[in-house]
């Protein structure tokens, strides 16, 4: 877990608390007994598609009952509870807007729902955050992608929560709205609030928070620091399909390098296992040219992110 | 009543494409009534067919329908809902706001047709009766098409099935089945309101003013509960 940030004047300070939460939808278990404490600071709730990130934040948000254990802020259940949102701002991930308000008027509704007492104040002050000022008079129906996201961001934060939750709020961005919305959460982290953003993407996550929990299958599979873990995914092994212009001859001169783990020959080719993915791409060229063998295809096989989550489980 | 949540619900809903359906359905009423006078048609047949029959068991539910099942379940459908529901509200007060506003729409949109075709067809007193009658009978369909917004996934079909085979159909054949229908009510209202002699109620005055105070409070409570316990699918869901 990253240090506790020290509470900035003025900003509130909450923490978020999941006790053995599960949530199954008849037979199928979204979450499984997930238990996890959020300070304040940025968190990152990474895992692939279809994890269960989205339903454990449904529930964290209160829009999604636990089948078993409990959500709380502060000590208080999330479901059922309206009273919560005075502390929590959530930014999910259906990008549905009120097409018809301008950027403003969104704001401001937002300002009034939670009855702060100077509503125009704070709708300036949340949309100077996200730096949608200039275009906060325009329909949202007429906003880009990443300008919605933003104006539902600052609807989030009108009320200045202390737990803010998003999810998958890089989607849809370009490089520049990502580089700004990662800022934003950087600086929301640095003034004390709790945030937690879901993201399938490790790049994301990996810039923008330094505690990150893994979410595979339903369950929590890593928890803390992301340089630990983004370590763990680095030096897993690594399995590669390969064809050559002499598959045999190859083999026998892999095994023999330090890079190689095993070496499987079939009809089709060879499947490599290799220890560390930068070790092995680097030795292969070298390998193959003193060889004079020609290298016609290098297919990486595992790389897709539910191999490095599952790698991630059993590590 | 939440009135910031009246001010988006009212802008939501007029905005839609689906509320131009309202325009035309008053003109056709007047127009029909207007034609009807035009070729001396009887007030009796003009009370019974026109006014009765296109204006209080077919304009009067489409459009409470239309309206009623609109103000909260597109949010639902489209996930803007959930804007209003991050918010400290009283679920109740959220619900009292969608209400107020599918009520006076659809009151609006209907009494006002009303009272113009009844006051051609028997003079003002008829019309201001039709009048007041269906701006009763919108509250109470509002009340009814709200909740089913937010109990099922199809309420503008449950909604048709209510108005076409139940009020349409079995109220005029099932004498029993009148005491669950806002249609027979707003027949009664309009009656003891106006005074007329050109049709007759079908349900005493004390059935459809209590049957419809509990419709609309039944209806009022079940949405708020519904919204209590609202839930959002998720992609694993």
């Amino acid at each position: 877990m990253e240090p506790r940030k020290p509470r900035t004047k003025g900003s509130p300070v909450s923490d978020l608390d999941l006790r053995g939460v599960s949530r199954w939808y008849g037979n199928v278990v979204a979450v499984n007994d997930v238990t996890m404490t959020l300070g304040p600071g940025v968190t990152g709730l990474l895992g692939p598609n279809g994890a269960g990130k989205t339903t454990l934040l449904h529930m964290m948000a209160g829009f999604l009952a636990p089948s078993r254990g409990q959500v709380l802020i502060d000590g208080d259940a999330t479901w059922r509870n309206p009273a919560i949102y005075r502390k929590l701002g959530l930014v999910n991930e259906r990008e549905a807007v009120y097409g018809f308000l301008s950027g403003q008027e969104f704001v401001r509704a937002s300002a009034k729902l939670h009855g702060l007492p100077d509503a125009d104040a704070a709708t300036r002050r949340a949309i100077d955050l996200v730096e949608m000022t200039d275009a906060q008079d325009r329909r949202m129906d007429t906003y880009s992608k990443g300008m919605r996201q933003r104006m539902r961001v600052a609807a989030a934060l009108v009320h200045d929560p202390a737990v803010l939750l998003l999810d998958e709020p890089f989607n849809g961005m370009d490089p520049r709205q990502r580089m700004h919305m990662m800022d934003l959460l950087h600086r929301l982290g640095a003034q004390g609030r709790t945030v937690l953003f879901s993201s399938h993407i490790l790049e994301e996550v990996e810039q923008v928070s330094g505690t990150v929990q893994v979410i595979v299958a339903g369950r929590l599979a890593a928890s803390g620091d992301f340089r630990t873990i983004r370590r763990l995914m680095t030096h897993r092994p690594h399995v590669f399909a390969i064809r050559s212009s002499d598959d045999r001859r190859l083999a026998v001169a892999l095994m023999a390098s330090d890079a190689v783990a095993g070496v499987t020959l079939d009809k089709d080719g060879l499947t490599v296992h290799a220890g560390d993915y930068g070790t092995f791409t680097r030795a292969l060229p070298r390998i193959a040219l003193d060889e004079g063998v020609r290298v016609r295809q290098l297919i990486p096989s595992d790389e897709s992110l539910e191999s490095v989550f599952s790698y991630l489980v059993s590590a | 009543m939440n009135m910031t949540i009246a001010w988006i619900t009212a802008r939501g809903l007029l905005g839609r494409r689906r509320s131009w359906l309202l325009l035309p359905m008053p003109l056709i009423l007047i127009g029909i009534t207007a034609i009807g006078l035009g070729f001396d048609a009887p007030a009796v047949d003009l009370a019974d067919g026109v006014l009765i029959g296109l204006g209080v068991a077919v304009i009067l539910p489409l459009v409470s329908l239309i309206v009623g099942t609109g103000v909260l379940g597109s949010e639902i459908d489209d996930g803007t809902v959930v804007h209003i529901l991050t918010k400290p509200i009283p679920r109740s007060r959220i619900i009292l706001a969608k209400l107020a506003v599918a009520a006076t729409v659809s009151a609006v949109t209907t009494a006002v047709p009303m009272f113009v075709a009844a006051a051609m067809v028997g003079g003002v007193k008829l019309g201001l009766g039709f009048a007041l009658a269906c701006a009763a009978g919108a509250v109470v369909y509002s009340a009814l098409f709200l909740a089913l917004s937010v109990l099922t996934r199809r309420p503008v079909l449950l909604g048709l099935l209510y108005v076409v085979i139940w009020e349409g159909l079995l109220s005029n054949v099932v004498m029993g089945t009148r005491t669950v229908s806002v249609q027979h009510y707003v027949i009664e209202f309009a009656s003891e309101l106006s005074g007329s002699t050109l049709f007759t109620a079908t349900v005493s005055l004390g059935v459809a003013a209590a049957m419809a105070v509990v419709l609309t409070v039944a209806g009022t409570w079940l949405a708020t509960q519904r919204l209590r316990s609202f839930s959002v699918a998720g992609e694993t869901s």
